[in-house]
């Protein structure tokens, strides 16, 4: 096995930088992954749990066990017994420093009395799912959630529209000022949201947008990234097509939406991969631009509940978890768009 | 009835053609994007002027009186500049340092571990795929759940103090004091975006041609001269983009430094970026016009920047 994993490429000796990569390499993994992995093992503890100094790995609970004839389910105990072992039985109820247990097997149910100072509980792997579901009930998350699904979307499907639109017109039309206009759009690229966020705020709230999903969703739809990326493609695809299809008359847009925008498929692919996770982790626009709670994102409920209740981390670290699942997914499936996306374009 | 959809989005665009004819059409594709550019990215480029030079805090534009480069000079007031307890904005000042030193450690960070993590994953390797996918996921989780995870790593009862006592050690309050919390920020920044510059640095190492590699190893060249003589010197121009683009998002940082910390203790890591946002909105009152004005220094610094960066990728092209 150590033969297998130590042998390299060739019969070379291995050095001591295969040793330094492979240690980098795990310690990069423990690193990375790590703070994640305690997060979603941290959201699955409950309230208790997660006071308990120091804390443990995995999530654990009271073992409890529901008895016929009583109605709530009971806690369970270890007694200890002469000879030194355990025996688990179920706490009826508690009499001042003593509390009565029965066997929750024995269908007698003796009453059994001991020490509170002598038993200890007994401790399982519990998942405390009311963690998720809870803030989804109670606190506006679940109005949260679809705010940001919405924001997402939308935003998605516009972004990749717009852009592909101007994108064509700008790849494939000779056009006087279309050199201006690609350059102009390629300049906003230096005027990032941070430089703007004053007047941007002001035009939002002019148009009647302030507190509102659309003043989230439309200004940063056209990008120039976006732009910039499509019309890369759109050069490739050959003008002949376009040409074939003018002969039967098919009008421009036809020739955009039947012709050019199907064959543009694989970027519009890695655009709508990126405006999604934009989208959905967005928070500085959205912070300036959204007040009022209803229509809070996700990303921006989080930020605010973490301020106003610090103490409820079981449920602000289940909402986490709901928070990074959509980009979990969309890594753990699209990776290989997203990286060949970045290495072509340099954008994120 | 996907025909009857389709037939209704082309409707508007073929009536449109017929009253403009077709080689106006262009100017229709480009029309929403750059309605959308004009409106919200020119147009407030534009304004963001005009509220530097008024005053009050008015937000209507009509509404706020003019007083020509005030809010630079207060920004700028100073009785001595290397006191910032002395200016008037100290807020301001403090924050520019903040900055200034955040960008300093944080781009030099930022360089090296990417370039260390690059030349480790350019190795052949089994389950390479893995481990680059490893170092790039933090990249697309949101600012805001960055600073959750680590403020709860980080918090009095939190995994590294559990971590430390177990060894003996005493609780740290990573997030209270003012120098930890500095190198937090630092540490969750590298953390949540090292691995788009990785791969940027990746793409650049696998374009270096491998026989120069092969010629080397013919001559039997030391690994350390491999490095310094070839890899380095033809991974420039990456090297060029990763330092700039850096140092262009550094000096923009704020969301998951404003979760994890708020800027504090005190002002220990409020940086440039939360000083506009709450100058201009989060304050009781909104001081429009100072904001604008730190964002067009801001604006100003970034603009050197990109600059900066088109003329060192002319440089390393040539």
């Amino acid at each position: 096995m150590i033969r297998f994993l130590t042998r390299r490429r060739g019969g070379a000796r291995s050095d001591w930088t295969d040793w330094f990569c492979w240690v980098y390499l795990l310690l990069g993994v423990l690193v990375m992954f790590g703070p994640v992995v305690w997060l979603v093992l941290s959201s699955f503890k409950t309230q208790s749990a997660l006071q308990e100094f120091p804390p443990g790995l995995w999530p654990m609970g009271q073992k409890q066990v529901q008895v016929a004839g009583v109605d709530r389910p009971l806690p369970v105990f270890a007694l200890p017994r002469a000879d030194g072992t355990t025996q688990e039985r179920a706490m009826l109820r508690r009499v001042g420093l003593e509390g009565q247990f029965i066997d929750p097997a024995d269908p007698d149910r003796k009453v059994e009395r001991a020490r509170l100072a002598n038993v200890t509980p007994v401790r399982e792997l519990h998942f405390a799912f009311e963690n998720y579901i809870e803030p989804l009930r109670q606190f506006n998350f679940s109005r949260y959630l679809g705010n940001s699904l919405f924001v997402t979307v939308i935003a998605t499907a516009i972004t990749l529209l717009i852009n592909a639109m101007c994108a064509f017109a700008l790849s494939k039309y000779e056009f006087r000022g279309r050199n201006g206009i690609f350059l102009f759009i390629i300049s906003t690229l230096m005027i990032p949201i941070t430089v703007v966020l004053v007047p941007a705020f002001l035009v939002v709230t002019g148009l009647g947008l302030g507190n509102s999903l659309w003043g989230v969703i439309l200004p940063p739809a056209a990008t120039p990234t976006g732009v910039f990326l499509l019309r890369q493609y759109m050069l490739t695809i050959p003008d002949e097509l376009m040409d074939a299809a003018r002969m039967d008359y098919a009008s421009e847009w036809r020739l955009f939406w039947r012709i050019i925008l199907p064959l543009a498929a694989p970027a519009l692919a890695v655009l709508a991969i990126f405006s999604v996770v934009w989208r959905w982790n967005d928070f500085l626009w959205p912070l300036v631009v959204l007040n009022r709670q209803e229509v809070f994102t996700l990303q921006l409920g989080l930020a605010a509940f973490q301020g106003e209740l610090q103490t409820q981390w079981h449920y602000l670290l289940a909402m986490t978890v709901v928070t990074l699942l959509p980009v979990t997914l969309v890594f753990a499936f699209l990776q290989k768009y997203i990286t060949t996306g970045i290495a072509s374009s340099g954008m994120k | 009835m996907r025909g009857a959809v389709a037939r209704c989005v082309d409707w508007p665009f073929e009536a449109l053609q017929r009253v403009l004819g077709a080689a106006r059409m262009p100017y229709v594709f480009v029309a929403p994007n750059l309605l959308v550019f004009g409106i919200f990215v020119a147009a407030p480029m534009i304004l963001n002027v005009w509220y530097a030079l008024t005053g009050g805090t008015a937000l209507m534009p009509a509404d706020r009186p003019y007083v020509g480069g005030a809010n630079f000079a207060e920004l700028l007031d100073c009785a001595d500049h290397f006191a910032i307890n002395t200016c008037k904005q100290d807020r301001f000042w403090r924050s520019v340092v903040n900055t200034g030193w955040f960008v300093t450690f944080q781009v030099i960070a930022l360089v090296l571990i990417s370039l260390i993590t690059a030349l480790v994953l350019n190795r052949r390797m089994p389950w390479r795929g893995f481990f680059r996918a490893v170092f790039f996921y933090p990249v697309l989780l949101s600012p805001v759940v960055v600073a959750l995870i680590w403020k709860w790593i980080l918090q009095p009862d939190g995994l590294f103090n559990a971590l430390i006592v177990a060894n003996g050690g005493i609780r740290v309050p990573f997030l209270l004091d003012p120098s930890w919390s500095f190198i937090w920020t630092v540490v969750v920044s590298v953390w949540a975006h090292m691995g788009f510059y990785t791969l940027i640095l990746l793409a650049g190492l696998q374009a270096i041609p491998k026989d120069l590699y092969e010629a080397a190893e013919m001559d039997g060249t030391p690994h350390a001269r491999v490095f310094w003589r070839i890899t380095l010197p033809l991974l420039m121009p990456n090297m060029l983009v990763v330092l700039v683009l850096g140092l262009i998002r550094a000096v923009q940082s704020f969301d998951e430094i404003y979760v994890l910390t708020g800027g504090g203790p005190g002002t220990a890591t409020q940086y440039i970026v939360q000083y506009i946002y709450e100058t201009a909105f989060a304050n009781q009152t909104h001081i429009l016009g100072l904001a604008a004005a730190a964002s067009m220094l801001v604006g100003g610094v970034l603009l050197v920047l990109t600059l900066m960066q088109l003329g060192a990728s002319a440089w390393a092209k040539r």
